[in-house]
């Protein structure tokens, strides 16, 4: 009996969960990984769905996996490799595009050809950016102190972000909390007049939330663009060689090799909890598992309304967690083409193709696409992120045929009338109709095609309503309000028993942020 | 695809080198011939012909453009007599330069404003309430320096203009062979010279005018490396290398206001309200913390620190623009931003920012030089800019 | 050399008034200038036909800051009769019966009961946390909000302070209240209630004058503005003042007058006079320079710095600022003189005497956004509108009413055409068409028909872009943000130059607290010399 104790169990096998086995293993633990599916990395995980094209189901791109993990786990080693997406193009409705590139002379004379005032103001908000980027870092990377206790840790924790904040000057701090507080369109107009460049940037505002463009809250998420930069990151934005699973089993083998047990098709049916302590968990087979401490990379609402009985929560608690927006609005399209698609507005095999192409002509367009979704349907025109993983690493598809994998919002759990098989067809035409419209030889060269709604992701990745953030990133829902208050710096209500998922700080994409603080939080209780 | 400026049909063939760089999103040559030198020697001897397209240009226009460049320079436009050119920087609101630049008076409404990073938005931004009209007029205004001391003889064959009459930092209206141009006498290389303004339709026209005008005079397409020596010896600041623009500095210790570049003559705290008045008359009044001032190696303090390897002096083929430490009493006081073996002077020159209490002129420094891998400190003497400053400059 | 006036103040709105009577109080020798005929700003009572007497902007007041009220009381003796009617909101729906709120929140859980038991029970506990989140703003609203930068020993003792109150409230009730800060109206109420009037009708005074739905974030905020300072229990309670509100403009120009100010109307500025930094007067239509120590302006942000200010004065970046200022009004008006009652569905007449909101659900609401947003007129639009002449029978001849409507949406930004007179009517057909779904004989009853486009409260009141609180107050310009980051002491980078509109903290509504506040630091100023 005492052999087969852990010292922590991980519940869920996505990159968070990885992470904290890896980082839990590394200090000389016992960990087992418990994973439902047949696979590891949750909504980070690359499919055979069709011979010979290899898709990122669900999550398409490495956005801000953090150096230090890399760099931690030697994740290199165990076969990451992460490749840059070059550029983003939008296709405009009169046939011209926008294009930002890789290089600054060449992006500025992009713009300037739209609004020379713009191509100026777009280095003048670089470098605020990167200046805001590296003001918040501090507070991606620290356990989020409690406000309202007088506890002198968490004095200490507010009074040195507090001097952080005051410590910016007026020139970073007033932008930074514009930033918190304003929509990404708002924000942008204030910088800039091309449509299509604020649309582009906004969009990245909205990417994984229930709001629109103009819905306060949305422009901080701007930043995220600029955060690869100050990490000696090349780009903010790549593409795991592989496909995004590569991230995962990078991650998976980096752990394995520092000793942690990772258990596939293993479905965690509940958590045992004694005398108030988590001891361990059962499984769907019946099976139980011992262990010291139980740390759950599942969401929030999957962890504490499905994994453990009420009576054993504070009901307050049941409730914050019950009122934790969790709303999915986005759904994935994964294509398999026979050849490469041709783009009205730049015909041809280019670049361009290796970088993203975003459907986001204007602010109007994305707003009205929200609209939709406020009231139930999904858009009829959605805003789509676009990149094509065969051009930048072959090895994703056969020769000469490509793989395209199309995000788009929105797409709402809560369907007027539910999400059935016809409904996904009909939201998959929808992609298609309206992406035809940039791409003309489009439905000509599919050879396939799988549609994700977001009753798909929760079915199939375990996302409570879809959600890809396990919660959304709202205003009130981040920091030390995320999941709930005070349970954020991941510990919970129960003793022994631990959270390190997207719905913890600092919240979603492929970051692993919230799994490599929760392990070194409960390496610190151990 | 990176652009080529209006000459390019010319220079480009003219590149032996194959040495191009960027400049401001355009391609210009470094060197047209195999090394720079010969380049150099023609701005010094003869006459260099360079070209100076990427220059962001701006056209002022309007009953209220006078009041607008006031606003944003620091020197005092109303001083400025049409067909006459004032080197002047400007500042943001805190007196730190965002850029400096020559600007023209081409009629009593009318200006140009030269300038090495964009600056429309910022000049838009300035003209809330004012009549003017503020065009950026890069792209289709070329320009090429004409420089050395054969300069004005070339002029002469190829233009109409009256160019002895034509004062430093004056210009005209004149005639290339047909080609209306706009003839000032400014450049960059502290030389005698001329900056001809051309409409970018008619650039080749003219390049080829000077080019036939200057064969007898020895005339020499000359590229950036060539100027960038002549420059420093000029004592001619280059932003982002020289200072680093208020408005993309990333951090406040990075940002330099006109007095501690000694660009303090330039600043007419006497005129009306500008951007940045108020803390310019608070640092006047201060002091500047620092001073940027020339630097001369010595000599015999290089040849000291390679003897000790059995070398003779190793010296820099071409301008540096890196960030060298300047020490006094080995504690470090300044750094330099660009220096160069200057081969008129036949003495190793730097530019360099200096704390005021040891920027007095002929305080004894140490700069940084690597020898064999090793960092070892050069005696400098803080000397009076510009290092060469000929009197057929101004004649 | 000293200079004829101690303070000239710009505009006299209720909240100039006020600075100018506080100042004038300390034994500041204040001259208040005046661009129109009359004092008031916003609140004024004009009469739209012959013998109907109307509140032509703004139909209600907030609760006004007790030292206002207080200095009122001390100098006239009186203080203008305040009408709070009971019930304070009636909800009518096309197809059902009416919500009515109610002062007393028993009755109202009483009146939601017979829509939704679940809602009946959380009522008390929700006017609970509203009142405790408002009673906390209140105690911010009545603070110089702190300069983030350069925090003082005495910045720090206030924040101090607002914290020891914060935390008076308890753990949980804190963090609730910093939740309801960055909310949605929708958030909120979906946590709380499931009716859809209900949650209609509470949602509306979350986007009260906000260019945003109640799906916005910052909404729940704007929620709980609306409750500062008003009486405990009672939600979305709408005070009127008996005579209408011209009765408290002219109220308050008498207690300046009592306390030595010197008011001109007729006398509009067109520049403030600054040298060297230093703000020394002001220049008047007819060309008159006047001196003065300070000025003072009750104009908003973007009138004060950008048309009164010559932008040379000014730092690009603080010009930059000033221009970036959100106001895109979102709100008409439209008056009405009524032959007789509208026949809502009512038993009787007295229950029309406070609020009658067109909210039947917080979609509705959201729709009637998504219209602005585009720049159209909402084809539904919200509407909250009062009878005055109901508790007030000298407003109207015998028998007749007058009608004020508060429109929304209507966006000063349209996307084809402008405000002329066309949109101006077609804005007034829909509103008395939605109006009649609920009261069929409106259209019939209807003697004069009053309508103010945004614009037209732009022109009319001086209020830019026609929005009624002199800049938006959404989460980004609210305290240590208003009006602009960095400046919001009342103080401007103009030395001697003050704000004391409701372009500053804490904003819009008749409170008197921005001219309060402003004052105060005035004072402070003028003591340190």
């Amino acid at each position: 009996m005492a052999a087969n104790r852990y010292d922590a169990v991980v519940i869920g096998g996505g990159h968070n969960g990885l992470v904290a086995a890896a980082y839990l293993a590394r200090a000389g633990k016992k960990v087992l990984v418990l994973e439902r599916r047949h696979l590891v990395g949750g909504s980070a995980v690359t499919e055979e769905i069709y011979p010979g094209f290899k898709y990122s189901v669900c999550s398409y791109v490495v956005s801000l996996l953090r150096p230090e993990i890399i760099r931690e786990l030697d994740l290199s080693a165990h076969g990451l490799d992460l490749l840059p997406l070059e550029s983003t193009v939008t296709p405009l409705p009169n046939g011209d595009y926008l294009a930002r590139w890789a290089d600054h002379d060449q992006t500025r004379r992009e713009l300037y050809r739209h609004s020379p005032r713009d191509a100026e103001a777009y280095d003048e908000f670089g470098t605020l950016m990167y200046h805001l980027a590296f003001a918040v870092k501090p507070i991606l990377s620290m356990v989020p102190p409690d406000p309202t206790s007088l506890s002198p840790a968490d004095l200490r924790s507010l009074l040195k972000l507090a001097n952080h904040f005051r410590g910016l000057g007026e020139e970073k701090l007033y932008p930074l909390i514009k930033l918190m507080t304003m929509s990404s369109a708002d924000y942008l107009d204030e910088w800039f007049e091309t449509e299509a460049l604020k649309a582009t940037m906004s969009a990245s505002g909205v990417i994984g939330t229930f709001l629109g463009p103009r819905s306060p809250g949305t422009a901080y998420v701007l930043l995220h663009h600029y955060m690869g930069e100050i990490d000696g990151a090349f780009r903010a934005w790549g593409f795991a060689k592989g496909g995004t699973g590569s991230v995962s089993e990078a991650i998976a083998s980096a752990a394995r090799g520092l000793g942690a047990e990772i258990r596939t098709e293993a479905s965690v049916a509940r958590v045992i909890i004694e005398n108030g302590r988590a001891a361990g968990v059962a499984l769907e087979s019946g099976e139980e598992i011992r262990a010291n401490v139980v740390v759950s990379g599942v969401d929030p609402r999957l962890t504490f309304l499905g994994l453990i009985e009420p009576d054993e929560l504070p009901s307050e608690f049941v409730q914050a967690i019950k009122r934790f927006r969790i709303r999915g609005s986005s759904g994935k399209v994964n294509l398999a083409l026979d050849a490469l698609p041709n783009l009205a507005c730049l015909p041809g095999v280019g670049p361009h193709l290796r970088g993203a192409v975003s459907i986001s002509p204007s602010i109007e367009y994305l707003e009205r696409a929200y609209d939709d979704a406020k009231y139930g349907s999904f858009s009829r025109h959605p805003y789509m992120d676009i990149v094509l993983p065969s051009m930048i690493d072959p090895d994703m598809a056969p020769p000469g045929k490509h793989v395209m994998s199309i995000f788009v919002q929105y797409a709402p759990y809560e369907l007027n009338g539910g999400w059935n098989d016809a409904q996904r067809e009909e939201f998959g035409d929808a992609v298609i109709d309206t992406l035809s419209e940039y791409m003309p030889n489009l439905k000509e060269i599919i050879l396939h095609r799988q549609v994700l709604t977001p009753w798909d992701m929760e079915r199939d990745f375990g996302l409570t309503e879809g959600n890809i953030f396990h919660g959304e990133l709202s205003l009130h829902q981040l920091f030390f309000m995320r999941p709930a208050a005070p349970w954020t710096d991941y510990h919970t209500p129960i003793k022994d028993f631990y959270q390190c998922g997207s719905g913890t700080h600092p919240g979603g994409g492929i970051s692993g942020a919230s799994g490599r603080l929760a392990a070194l939080t409960m390496l610190e209780d151990m | 695809m990176l652009r080529t400026t209006p000459f390019h049909p010319r220079t480009g063939p003219l590149c032996q080198a194959k040495n191009w760089r960027r400049w401001a999103g355009y391609v210009a040559a470094s060197s047209y011939e195999l090394t720079h030198e010969r380049e150099y020697h023609a701005i010094r001897s003869a006459a260099a012909l360079i070209d100076v397209s990427p220059l962001y240009k701006y056209s002022v226009r309007g009953p209220d453009a006078g009041r607008l460049l006031n606003r944003v320079v620091t020197r005092d436009v109303d001083k400025c007599a049409v067909n006459q050119v004032m080197y002047t920087p400007w500042c943001d609101e805190d007196g730190k330069v965002i850029d400096d630049g020559t600007l023209s008076r081409l009629g009593e409404e009318t200006f140009r404003l030269t300038a090495a990073e964009p600056n429309l938005r910022w000049l838009r931004d300035n003209a809330l309430g004012l009549n003017v009209t503020i065009d950026d007029v890069t792209d289709s205004i070329a320009a090429v320096a004409l420089q050395g001391p054969n300069s004005r003889e070339i002029l002469k064959h190829a233009s109409d203009a009256e160019l002895d009459d034509l004062r430093f930092f004056r210009l005209t209206p004149a005639r290339v062979q047909e080609v209306p141009v706009t003839i000032s006498r400014t450049g960059y290389t502290g030389d005698l010279g001329y900056e001809v303004w051309v409409d970018a339709e008619r650039a080749v026209s003219l390049w080829d005018a000077l080019m036939a005008a200057g064969e007898p005079y020895g005339i020499t397409p000359a590229g950036m490396l060539a100027l960038d020596v002549s420059r420093i010896e000029a004592g001619l600041l280059l932003n982002q290398v020289d200072y680093i623009p208020a408005n993309k500095a990333l951090l406040e210790t990075r940002k330099s206001s006109p007095f501690e570049l000694s660009l303090g003559w330039t600043v007419a705290l006497g005129k009306d309200q500008f951007v940045g008045r108020a803390s310019l008359v608070e640092e006047q009044r201060r002091g500047p913390a620092s001073h940027l001032r020339g630097l001369e190696i010595e000599w015999e303090s290089l040849e000291e620190i390679y003897a000790e390897f059995g070398l003779p002096p190793e010296l820099p083929t071409i301008a540096w623009r890196t960030s060298v430490p300047v020490y006094s009493n080995s504690k470090q006081i300044g750094y330099a931003t660009s220096g160069a073996w200057s081969p008129t002077l036949k003495r190793y020159i730097a530019l360099a920012h200096l704390r005021a209490q040891h920027a007095e002129l002929g305080t004894k420094l140490a700069m940084e030089v690597t020898a064999e891998h090793q960092r070892k400190s050069a005696l400098a003497r803080v000397v009076t800019t510009p290092f060469f400053d000929p009197e057929r400059k101004r004649a | 050399m000293s200079r004829p006036y101690d303070a000239i103040v710009i505009g006299a709105g209720h909240n100039g008034l006020t600075t100018a009577a506080r100042l004038a109080k300390a034994g500041l020798r204040v001259l208040a200038l005046e661009g129109r005929d009359t004092v008031g700003g916003a609140l004024v009572t004009e009469e739209i036909h012959p013998g109907f007497k109307v509140d032509a902007a703004c139909h209600q007041i907030g609760a006004l800051h007790p030292g206002v009220v207080g200095d009122l009381d001390q100098a006239l003796g009186v203080t203008p009769d305040i009408v709070r009617s009971d019930p304070v909101v009636f909800a009518p729906l096309i197809d059902g019966h009416p919500l009515l709120l109610w002062r007393d929140p028993i009755a109202t859980a009483e009146a939601i009961a017979t829509f939704s038991k679940r809602d009946a029970e959380s009522w008390s506990a929700f006017v609970e946390l509203i009142s405790k989140a408002a009673g906390l703003l209140e105690a911010a609203y009545e603070r110089t909000p702190p300069d983030l930068l350069s925090v003082d020993a005495s910045d720090l003792w206030s924040l101090v302070r607002l914290g020891g109150r914060a935390r008076r409230l308890g753990k949980r009730d804190m963090m609730e209240v910093a939740r309801l800060l960055t909310m949605t109206a929708v958030e909120l109420l979906d946590e709380w209630f499931e009716n859809d009037l209900l949650k209609g009708t509470l949602g509306a005074t979350g986007v009260t004058g906000m260019f945003q739905g109640p799906m916005a974030a910052g909404t729940a905020y704007m929620l709980l503005h609306n409750h500062v300072g008003t009486e405990n229990g009672t939600v979305r309670s709408a005070d009127r003042v008996r005579g209408g509100v011209g009765v408290l403009s002219h109220a308050l120009r008498d207690l300046a007058r009592s306390c030595g100010v010197e008011i001109r109307t007729n006398a509009r500025v067109t520049r403030i006079t600054v040298k060297d930094g230093r703000a020394i007067g002001v220049v008047l239509a007819n060309g008159d320079e006047l001196e003065a120590e300070r000025v003072i302006s009750n104009a908003d942000p973007r009138r004060t710095f950008l048309d009164l200010v010559d932008p040379l004065d000014l730092a690009p970046r603080f010009v930059r600022q000033v221009q970036n200022i959100k106001y895109r009004g979102a709100c008409a008006k439209v008056n009405l003189a009524l032959d007789t009652l509208p026949s809502f569905a009512v038993s009787d007449p007295a229950l029309l005497g406070g609020v009658v909101s067109i909210s039947p659900s917080l979609d509705y609401l959201e729709r009637a956004y998504d219209d602005a947003k585009y720049g159209d007129i909402s084809r539904e639009p919200y509407l909250e509108a009062v009878i005055p002449s109901l508790a007030d029978p000298s407003l109207a001849p015998d028998g007749k009413h007058v009608m004020s409507i508060l429109v929304q949406y209507a966006p000063y930004h349209l996307n084809d055409g402008t405000w002329d007179e066309s949109r101006t009517s077609e804005l007034g057909d829909r509103v008395v068409k939605t109006l009649a779904q609920y009261a069929p004989n409106l259209e019939q009853i209807v003697l004069a028909r009053h309508v103010l486009s945004p614009r037209d409260l732009e022109t009319d009141f001086g209020l830019t872009e026609g929005n009624i609180y002199h800049g938006e107050m959404t989460l980004d310009q609210l305290f240590f943000m208003r009006p602009v980051p960095g400046w919001a002491r009342y103080r401007t980078p103009i030395e001697n130059l003050y704000l004391c509109g409701a372009g500053t903290h804490p904003g819009g509504g008749v409170t008197g607290r921005p001219g309060y506040n402003a004052a105060r630091e005035i004072l402070k100023d003028v003591k340190r010399g």
